[in-house]
């Protein structure tokens, strides 16, 4: 019974992480999925969104710390409602110089706005801290639900170690809900719009630029919408995370974990549709946890397995586009509605 | 006032840094550059062929200490013998990993266009990061110990390798020049930059060029990986990605396609990172390519000089 409840909670640990990948997903669905935009630095609007979240929510600077900004201790939803807005500000600055512009442009810019972002949280003291990242992030309702937990652990001291240790994991489970619920509204919201006129209008502009502009669409505009939108569900996401990591610094949204990993996912669960993108954040996390307990097996040192399970990752993706392009799911063919199949 | 005669003081010097990471930026950008419109898709992993290049060459010159072979340097550079051959196989090993990538992953992906070529490359580029990353470790690795000192030449400090690594870029850019004008195998690829479909009908054999274009492009990023190692004292895996935002700025700013248009884009690019130094910290020198990035989009998105 133990065993089982260990299992479960690292469960609950598994699917809050693949859970956040999932609102990454989602927003590059967005992007790429329906837009046809090469967004390759997610890891940037990722990293807007936590610290940006981190700051508003957060405690005021420590005696220690560097940096003499943010930490207003506003609530949790103004943190990931801020989160949303920030990156989505980064993004339409970003969209002016490139939407016009052939695809790759916009893959070339984000990158560089990726990395810039990246050398501004590790070198500027006054906003993010630089290397020692912000600290203390609140987790929301954290208090009481821990309190509750504890209370009841000390009325009622004589019940199971098992059952003990499901209900100190309680807050997990909350935050697990929490996102769940978050991504379920993200969800929704995504399907009603690529259902839209609007959004076949994205498809269109993925499928045939100058054919949507022929029909009279303003093509940049539509694309600033939906990098601008995607880029505020990334930014949730970032928030997401760094309330329940509590601790965030320049190395979480390093270019593999805050990039390429979502990309993978969402090929792999298949582009240009939701749930392929929510599936292949579960899949491909699940292999990528996965292979962490395979590396006990193996005779080398921490940072040789993790190269390789980056190398196995990278090959992944390259076996998706050669043999299964659509990815598990594939594309829903038809977006309407109107049509219910 | 003081602080801007002391910034502007440094310049002189910065101009010589600059034109040394631009010429080694140069090797980089051109090949890009030339991948990007023959084969037409942003080749995300070229920045990481230049660290293979690099790495390539560190193992050769670690094969021949083994060997025995004699490091004693050449006059006042700080390398010897080792590093010809180094350079030799580097280039050769670089091109043929290139062209098998090609051949099992590339080739097949090329009639689903270039925006899933350009995504394939991402993932090329992140294993070959970690296949150096597996194998050599997440350290710096240094290709010789020894301690050049710089010479004073009209108050700028220069070393006899940068000397060097100026003159190789320059002769290989000349050696390039040449080749596209002159021999019908460089006409050939000019002539499928410009249009492939064209070039095909005129009975040019598209597959060669395109294994041509990889050669040639491969070769000078490992020439220009190993320069890193010979300017910088080390390498690490970290390498190919921190050159892949200058060198996309410097095609973008010379006109895709364009090799010498990539040339002026990477001294520019060069020139200005180090520059830059003068009056912003050197922690944000790499945010500098993208600045000049941005700004060519927004005002000359074809290039400088493109625009045909």
């Amino acid at each position: 019974m133990e065993n089982l409840v260990g299992i479960l909670n690292y469960l609950v640990f598994f699917a809050i992480t693949a859970g956040i990948y999932a609102v990454l997903c989602l927003g590059l669905n967005i992007h790429w999925g329906y837009t046809g935009l090469l967004n390759i630095g997610i890891a940037g609007f990722y990293a807007v969104g936590a610290y940006t979240s981190a700051l508003l929510s957060g405690p005021p600077p420590g005696a220690m710390d560097l940096r003499i900004f943010g930490g207003f201790e506003l609530p949790f939803v103004v943190g990931l409602l801020g989160a949303a807005v920030v990156s989505g500000i980064i993004a339409f600055l970003i969209g002016i110089p490139t939407l016009r512009l052939r695809e790759d442009y916009l893959a070339i810019a984000t990158i560089g706005i990726a990395e810039t972002i990246r050398l501004i949280l590790k070198n500027a003291d006054w906003l993010t801290n630089s290397v020692w990242g912000i600290k203390h992030i609140p987790s929301p309702l954290f208090d009481p639900i821990q309190s509750g937990i504890s209370g009841f652990l000390k009325d009622y001291p004589n019940i199971p170690q098992w059952l003990k240790s499901l209900i100190s994991n309680g807050y997990n489970w909350f935050y697990l809900i929490l996102i769940l619920a978050i991504l379920a509204l993200i969800y929704i919201v995504s399907e009603r719009i690529v259902r839209s006129p609007w959004g076949r209008v994205l498809r269109a502009i993925r499928e045939d630029e100058d054919m949507a502009a022929m029909s009279g669409k303003n093509i940049f505009w539509f694309k600033m919408q939906s990098l601008v939108l995607g880029a505020m569900i990334v930014g949730m996401g970032g928030s997401l995370y760094a309330h329940y990591a509590k601790f965030i610094d320049a190395n979480t949204f390093e270019p593999f974990y805050g990039t390429f990993l979502i990309w993978v996912m969402l090929i792999a669960g298949g582009s240009g549709n939701n749930k392929g993108a929510i599936l292949g954040a579960f899949v491909i996390w699940g292999i990528w946890a996965g292979t962490d307990f395979f590396s006990g097996y193996l005779a080398l040192s921490g940072i040789r397995v993790a190269s390789l399970r980056v190398i196995a990752i990278g090959i992944l993706l390259e076996l998706i586009l050669l043999y299964r392009p659509q990815g598990i799911l594939g594309e829903e063919k038809r977006v309407s509605k109107m049509i219910k199949d | 006032m003081e602080q801007l005669v002391e910034s502007i003081s440094k310049i002189p010097q910065l101009i010589v840094y600059g034109i040394i990471s631009g010429s080694i930026l140069t090797l980089g950008a051109v090949g890009l550059s030339l991948t990007y419109k023959i084969l037409n898709f942003a080749n995300f992993a070229h920045g990481d062929v230049m660290a293979l290049g690099a790495f390539f060459a560190l193992a050769s010159l670690t094969f021949l200490r083994w060997l025995g072979v004699s490091a004693t340097p050449f006059g006042s550079l700080s390398f010897g013998f080792p590093m010809i051959i180094a350079f030799i196989i580097a280039i050769l090993l670089t091109a043929v990993t290139v062209i098998i990538i090609d051949r099992i992953l590339y080739k097949k992906l090329r009639k689903t266009g270039r925006i899933i070529l350009l995504v394939a490359s991402v993932g090329v580029a992140l294993s070959l990061r970690n296949i150096i990353q597996f194998i050599w470790g997440p350290d710096p690795q240094y290709y010789f110990k020894k301690i050049q000192i710089a010479k004073k030449i009209l108050g700028i400090r220069i070393k006899p390798d940068e000397i060097l690594i100026i003159g190789i870029a320059v002769l290989l850019v000349l050696l390039l020049h040449l080749f596209l004008q002159y021999t019908k195998m460089g006409k050939a690829m000019r002539a499928t930059s410009d249009n492939m479909e064209l070039a095909r009908v005129t009975g040019i054999d598209t597959d060669k060029i395109i294994i041509w274009t990889w050669v040639i492009g491969s070769a000078l990023a490992a020439v220009g990986g190993i320069l890193v190692g010979i300017e910088n004292k080390f390498i690490t895996p970290e390498l190919g990605w921190q050159l892949l935002l200058p060198i996309f700025a410097a095609v973008i700013l010379g006109g895709i396609g364009n090799p010498y248009g990539a040339m002026a884009g990477a001294m520019i690019i060069g020139l200005s990172e180090e520059i830059s130094t003068a009056f912003i910290s050197t922690a944000y020198k790499p945010a500098v390519a993208f600045i000049i990035l941005v700004i060519v989009l927004l005002f000359k998105p074809k290039g400088l000089f493109g625009g045909k």
